[in-house]
């Protein structure tokens, strides 16, 4: 936001409260009684405030009832040994215990999933955002057609994921899939590989042997392709506001391409991108979807996300989904605590 | 500074790095663009192709990347449109049930955001700048975390199943980026409008609905598709909430149920995946400049 900061007026409102008269109250709201040099300015600053309250109430209402009371509620079924069947008559407040606590962090899985949930959401934010930034630099300058390219490039963000997951499902299915079959045609595959069900695959390179999560790297790949053009369209935003001048100059001077990149746009480019990686983390942390339609979460490919998912409908145990949600949700806020406090500045002139 | 005296420049040094440079990223930029056209494309068109295909064909040579005119079957379509009734998957009854959640979805979220993002970015009020970054929090918490409570409180409520019920749980999806559009948008209409209104003799809510609103028209309209596309797209709350009703299952859910359910040919979900994809592809590429300057406006600002 442009404007600068107000000092809170007198204190008279609190953001709790809800404002008395509704919005667009008249000229002569209460307040020109208030003692003051100019009690003029201040009755108008009364009255700014006052509508403000006015108007943020249904959002912040509808905010709080879709929003903020459900997290809270999660945080009491989290303490709670809650079973579906029987919620129906359980008061909000039962027995509290760190029984669901204890359960997640000792099921067999958790940390496996938790270290899965890192290596894929890393692996998917920098690989869209790098792919985003190839993209946008390769679309930056105009040629014919380039509004098609562009327009086919937002597609795979713009499909349902519905959709999309099936079509990878059945293109790298080693039965029926087009991948497998021009791999044994044109790269001469042996076997056809099942990408979304290998755990690990050996690959021989330069004679060492490595172990690849094959279904995570597919997951991952999905992803940066699914995201890609989110990054895209930011970054290409922004790389057409920064002023000609600026490369020009360095063109003059004689500098290179990677040079001009290195030196004039990446610095330009880097709140962007400090605002992009923030945004696709949180998001991948938290992804169902995608991992859910592609895998199930079988293969190494068990995210966090999934696994509250099983247990909310698996096992109908509440108290163990909402205590796993929980340290998914409080992890994330480490992380990025940990992120703002080294690198924050940029990102939060940013948002 | 002209052509010929840039030539001169670089003539100095006979094979520069700027130079080589220069070539080589000429051509790696078709190389590039190409390359994102195909993996783009690409699964699109695999999408519709194996749409019409005959299965067997399909398993015959999985290959193949086109389908001749002998082949050529829009019996899939049929399949997947016919009503549950007729022996078919029901999807048009299921396009219904998309459109009126994701309209809901829309309706609802404009309803509590327009008013919100004005406050944020017009006006100066006790806390704002804090619930600015409350509505940027909304994102940190997972959609399975929300899940959760909204599941057991919409069992309790008895909206667990109904089509009202999902569009109320989208707004809880669709909140933080509307919030964020339009207030991008609010920021750019000069005071100087609203205070001329004012001086007309407009309150302020007559000064937001006769000049704000439909100055702001296009952003609105960009937030709308916007919030559509998400709740068309969704997936996660329609399982959690619909799966049990399925007169009220929308495309996306019902798609996947198909896939999970007893033996359905690949191609009768590739047709199925069609239907789901076109309304909003559709959508986007009549919009497409409005949405994406709607959803980066802002990010050029350094």
């Amino acid at each position: 936001m442009t404007q600068p900061t107000t000092t809170p007026q007198d204190g008279a409102t609190r953001p709790g409260d809800t404002p008395g008269p509704g919005p667009g109250s008249g000229p002569d709201a209460p307040g020109g009684g208030t003692p003051g040099r100019r009690p003029r300015r201040l009755s108008a600053a009364a009255r700014e405030n006052r509508a403000g309250l006015a108007f943020v109430t249904p959002t912040v209402v509808v905010v709080t009832v879709v929003v903020v009371l459900p997290i809270l509620w999660t945080v009491l079924l989290a303490f709670q040994n809650a079973r579906l069947v029987d919620i129906q008559g359980m008061g909000l407040l039962g027995d509290w215990s760190l029984e669901n606590f204890r359960a997640v962090f000792g099921s067999p899985g958790f940390w496996t999933s938790l270290w899965t949930t890192l290596l894929y959401t890393v692996g998917s934010t920098a690989g869209s955002i790098l792919l985003g930034l190839v993209a946008a630099l390769a679309l930056r300058k105009p040629f014919r057609g380039r509004g098609l390219v562009r327009g086919a490039m937002l597609l795979p963000y713009v499909a349902p994921v519905v959709a999309v997951a099936f079509v990878w499902e059945i293109a790298l299915s080693p039965q029926f899939g087009v991948v497998n079959e021009w791999g044994a045609k044109l790269l001469g595959w042996d076997d056809p590989v099942a990408f979304l069900s290998t755990r690990s695959y050996e690959v021989s390179l330069f004679g060492a042997d490595f172990e690849l999560p094959l279904a995570l790297l597919t997951v991952i790949a999905f992803e940066t392709w699914r995201y890609f053009p989110f990054a895209f369209l930011f970054l290409l935003a922004r790389l057409q506001a920064v002023p000609d001048g600026l490369e020009e100059a360095a063109k003059v001077d004689g500098a290179a391409p990677t040079q001009r990149f290195r030196h004039v746009l990446l610095p330009q480019l880097m709140p962007v991108v400090a605002l992009l990686c923030v945004l696709r983390f949180i998001m991948e942390f938290n992804k169902f979807d995608d991992v859910y339609l592609l895998t199930g979460g079988g293969s190494g490919t068990d995210v966090v996300a999934v696994r509250v998912y099983d247990f909310l409908t698996a096992r109908f145990d509440v108290g163990a989904a909402a205590a796993q949600a929980l340290v998914l949700a409080v992890i994330l806020m480490v992380l990025l605590g940990l992120y703002f406090t080294f690198f924050g500045r940029k990102v939060q002139e940013e948002s | 500074m002209s052509r010929a005296d840039q030539a001169q420049v670089r003539a100095r040094v006979p094979f520069s790095r700027a130079q080589f440079e220069e070539r080589l990223f000429g051509v790696l930029r078709w190389v590039v663009i190409a390359f994102l056209a195909l993996a783009t494309l690409v699964p699109f068109y695999y999408m519709l192709l194996l749409s019409v295909k005959p299965i067997d064909a399909l398993l015959l040579d999985p290959g193949r990347l086109w389908v001749s005119t002998k082949e050529f079957t829009l019996s899939t379509y049929e399949e997947v449109l016919r009503p549950t009734s007729e022996g078919g998957q029901g999807f048009l009854g299921m396009l219904r049930n998309s459109a009126l959640a994701s309209v809901g979805a829309v309706v609802l979220t404009l309803l509590a955001a327009i008013p919100g993002s004005y406050a944020v970015s017009r006006l100066r009020f006790f806390g704002g700048r804090h619930l600015s970054a409350l509505f940027l929090a909304v994102y940190l918490f997972p959609a399975t975390l929300l899940a959760v409570p909204l599941f057991v409180m919409f069992a309790k409520m008895g909206l667990q199943g109904s089509i009202v019920g999902l569009a109320i749980v989208y707004i809880a999806q669709t909140v933080p980026v509307s919030i964020y559009m339009l207030r991008n948008y609010f920021a750019t209409i000069p005071f100087s409008i609203e205070e001329a209104a004012a001086l007309d003799g407009c309150s302020r809510l007559q000064t937001i609905r006769k000049v704000v609103l439909p100055l702001a028209a296009p952003s609105l309209m960009a937030t709308g598709l916007y919030i559509f596309m998400i709740a068309w797209n969704e997936f996660l709350f329609a399982l959690l909430f619909l799966a049990a009703t399925p007169e009220n299952w929308t495309v996306s859910l019902g798609l996947q149920q198909l896939a999970n359910g007893i033996e359905v040919s690949k191609t009768v979900l590739m047709a199925g995946s069609v239907v789901l994809t076109v309304p909003v592809v559709l959508l986007f590429l009549a919009a497409e400049r409005l949405l994406t300057e709607g959803l980066t406006s802002g990010a050029d600002k350094s």
